[in-house]
């Protein structure tokens, strides 16, 4: 069979799955809508958690991200993961115990502030749709490049699958569904990391793999690729350009604001206790880090298996993947020189001895642009895999796509239906009006979502460092505040918030739209980039919440008391 | 009982075992994995530099030991000054 009859097949009975989940679960209230009823399994929690969280970006974008950059694209790895350690220690115990719906729920309750509730909705709305954007983009690139189905009737179906479980089963159908998926898409990323293991390396755990010996040559792998990466002129895979300190400041934003994204944050409401929660960040972590370490082995079989067959290959002789990925525009070939062979080496080294021997050679510039995001979905196919495989790995990059999709999805429509109506705006409406709320915001932002799908921003990559951000400069530390320190008050944490959120857009904003050109370490303050700016944002809002609660009136005495019965799993009834 | 001051010793030990974590956390990422990474380099084992290794493989398992021994301390923790649910 063809790879594109198994993508076919294999998508096909996937979403059949998922839907037969979601009928299975329907939602019958608003706690079912909300929070799946809060009785799920931590371990279903942790595989849940574990899809919500790794999205399209972590399936297809990591490992293309660290085939390029080598130790640098480490930062992803680190800041992904490490985010959970923050998650589980600070925030998700209690925030369980707390034991309400959503963010901006704990954050205008604690802060008794509809003010601050406001901009935490705001910040929960933008950084779900920014987020959602870059998952139809996915979504997208599977279905014209496997399917070869147009991409609007592409990102239809995704949506349109999407849209049924999410409308009809709210949280309890996405919680199951997400384990379902979780399943599909961490067989798709290990099935096809195994094989071209045990091929390069003789090695079937990808992650030891990564330190074997290639069984051609007899070189360590990492050391080849060293090799293979400075003789066409790129910084030594193993080793780092950008400066630390940016380095530092990337994977400290990173890590923040994963701990303060709140479509991972909601998911520790649906566990029935407050040791589940800590169990399911568990869970969640361990099922995260096998598809995290296997990523980079994932990213330097990719990369010397791509500087082994594409360089100086013949134009005309090149593989059919090839090609079929040159159609998606995301792959492109130009002979400079006219000789018929692709040369892909980093014209813009600028090392004089390097450049005379690239003339010497006949090089007159990089024919080859490739799209870092396309390297785990040809990887199988650059290493001449079993077609079934093909079809697995797009299978997988969807599950991962819409599994991210549905969780934020719900995010947008819980602070609609409510943190906006419920908790604003018609405090005595029943709840089954509420739930018809949160069913039309949720349908409605599905519409938005595929129309970013089908009209895919540019910038996606550049809103992203928003998502993050925002997340880090804002819910990280009103939260920890909230938790850790009982006296903060309403206008520290909102004087905080506000502050942290307009440094961090205006900067990211200013570098990645306003003047692009300076974008670089030169104009940088402290050498921090755009990506890393939400870590300052952080200590701005830390320093400024500290000062102004000194100058302002003492949080009330009750929520105070709230306050110490959230740092304790047990329910105190009397107060002494 | 749950009484105030059995609650307030557990949250001093909870803050003390916090910190002791997150020193480790910091101390994997920050420092062994970026800014120690390039002296760590010097040491190999099998095709690793050690440095390289911290940052993409050895610090997500040592995240994942980190919360796997927070879940158990706290959990004997909470029974220890009586504060756990049910």
């Amino acid at each position: 069979m063809s790879a594109q009859v198994w993508t076919y097949l294999i998508v096909a009975l996937s979403f059949t799955l998922y839907l037969y989940i979601a009928y299975r679960s329907r939602a019958g209230s608003t706690k079912d809508f909300y929070v799946s009823g809060g009785g799920v399994k931590p371990i279903h929690n942790g595989m849940a958690t574990a899809a919500d969280w790794m999205s399209a970006a972590s399936f297809m974008g990591m490992a293309g991200i660290i085939s390029f950059q080598g130790r640098d694209g480490g930062v992803y790895l680190m800041g992904w993961t490490g985010g959970y350690v923050l998650l589980a220690l600070l925030l998700a115990p209690y925030l369980r115990k707390f034991g309400k719906f959503t963010v901006p729920d704990f954050v205008g309750d604690r802060y008794y502030s509809q003010t601050a509730r406001m901009v935490a909705v705001l910040c929960a709305i933008i950084v779900s749709f920014t987020y959602v954007a870059g998952q139809m983009r996915g979504v997208g690139i599977v279905f014209s490049r496997f399917l070869e189905v147009d991409v609007t009737t592409g990102v239809m179906i995704g949506t349109g699958v999407v849209f049924i479980y999410a409308v009809l089963g709210g949280m309890k159908g996405i919680t199951y569904t997400q384990v379902a998926q979780y399943c599909v898409l961490i067989f798709a990323y290990m099935v096809p990391a195994i094989f071209i293991s045990i091929m390069l390396t003789g090695n079937a755990v990808p992650q030891l793999g990564l330190g074997s010996e290639v069984k051609e040559g007899g070189a360590y792998m990492l050391d080849l690729l060293d090799t293979l990466s400075t003789d066409l002129g790129f910084h030594a895979y193993t080793s780092g350009v950008r400066p630390v300190w940016d380095v530092a400041a990337i994977t400290c934003a990173l890590m923040v604001g994963t701990a303060g994204l709140p479509h991972v944050i909601v998911r520790f409401y649906t566990v029935p206790s407050v040791a589940g929660a800590r169990m399911s960040a568990f869970w969640a972590l361990l099922f995260i880090a096998i598809l995290y370490t296997t990523a980079p082995a994932v990213a330097a079989f990719a990369r010397a298996n791509l500087l082994q067959t594409v360089n100086n290959a013949t134009y005309s002789e090149v593989p059919d993947w090839f090609s079929k990925w040159e159609e998606t525009g995301l792959l492109s070939f130009e002979d400079k020189n006219g000789d018929g062979r692709i040369q892909y080496y980093n014209d813009s080294n600028p090392d004089t001895d390097f450049q005379a021997m690239a003339a010497a050679k006949g090089w007159e510039g990089n024919e080859l642009t490739i799209d870092r995001d396309i390297i785990v979905l040809a990887n199988p196919e650059i290493a001449q895999l079993p077609n079934w495989v093909i079809g697995l790995v797009a299978a997988g990059c969807l599950a991962a796509a819409l599994s991210t999709a549905a969780g934020l999805l719900l995010v947008i429509s819980t602070a609609f239906a409510h943190d906006l109506v419920k908790r604003c705006l018609k405090p005595d409406i029943s709840e089954k009006a509420e739930l018809v709320y949160a069913r039309v915001a949720a349908g409605g932002a599905v519409v938005v979502a595929a129309y970013f799908g089908i009209h895919p921003p540019d910038y996606v990559a550049a809103v992203v460092a928003f998502a993050f951000g925002l997340a880090a400069a804002s819910f990280f530390p009103a939260i920890l505040m909230g938790i850790f320190q009982k006296k903060m008050n309403r206008e520290g944490a909102v004087s905080g918030m506000i502050v942290g959120i307009v440094f961090t857009l205006a900067y990211i904003i200013y570098f990645k739209f306003v003047t692009p050109e300076h974008n670089n370490p030169d104009h940088w303050l402290f050498g921090i980039s755009p990506e890393g700016i939400g870590t300052i944002g952080m200590l701005l809002n830390f320093i400024v919440a500290q000062i102004v609660v000194r100058f302002t009136p003492e949080t009330p005495l009750e929520v105070q008391q709230e306050v110490e019965q959230i740092r304790v799993p047990r329910q105190i009834t009397h107060e002494s | 009982m749950a009484t105030p001051e059995n609650r307030r010793a557990h949250w001093r030990a909870n803050l003390r075992i916090l910190a002791t974590l997150l020193f480790i956390w910091a101390f994997v990422s920050f420092g062994c994995s970026i800014f120690l990474a390039d002296a760590l380099d010097q040491i190999r084992f099998g095709g690793f530099k050690l440095g390289f290794w911290m940052g993409q493989q050895g610090s997500i398992y040592v995240f994942v030991g980190i919360i796997a021994y927070y879940v158990w301390r706290m959990n004997k923790l909470d029974r220890q000054y009586d504060v756990h649910e049910d």
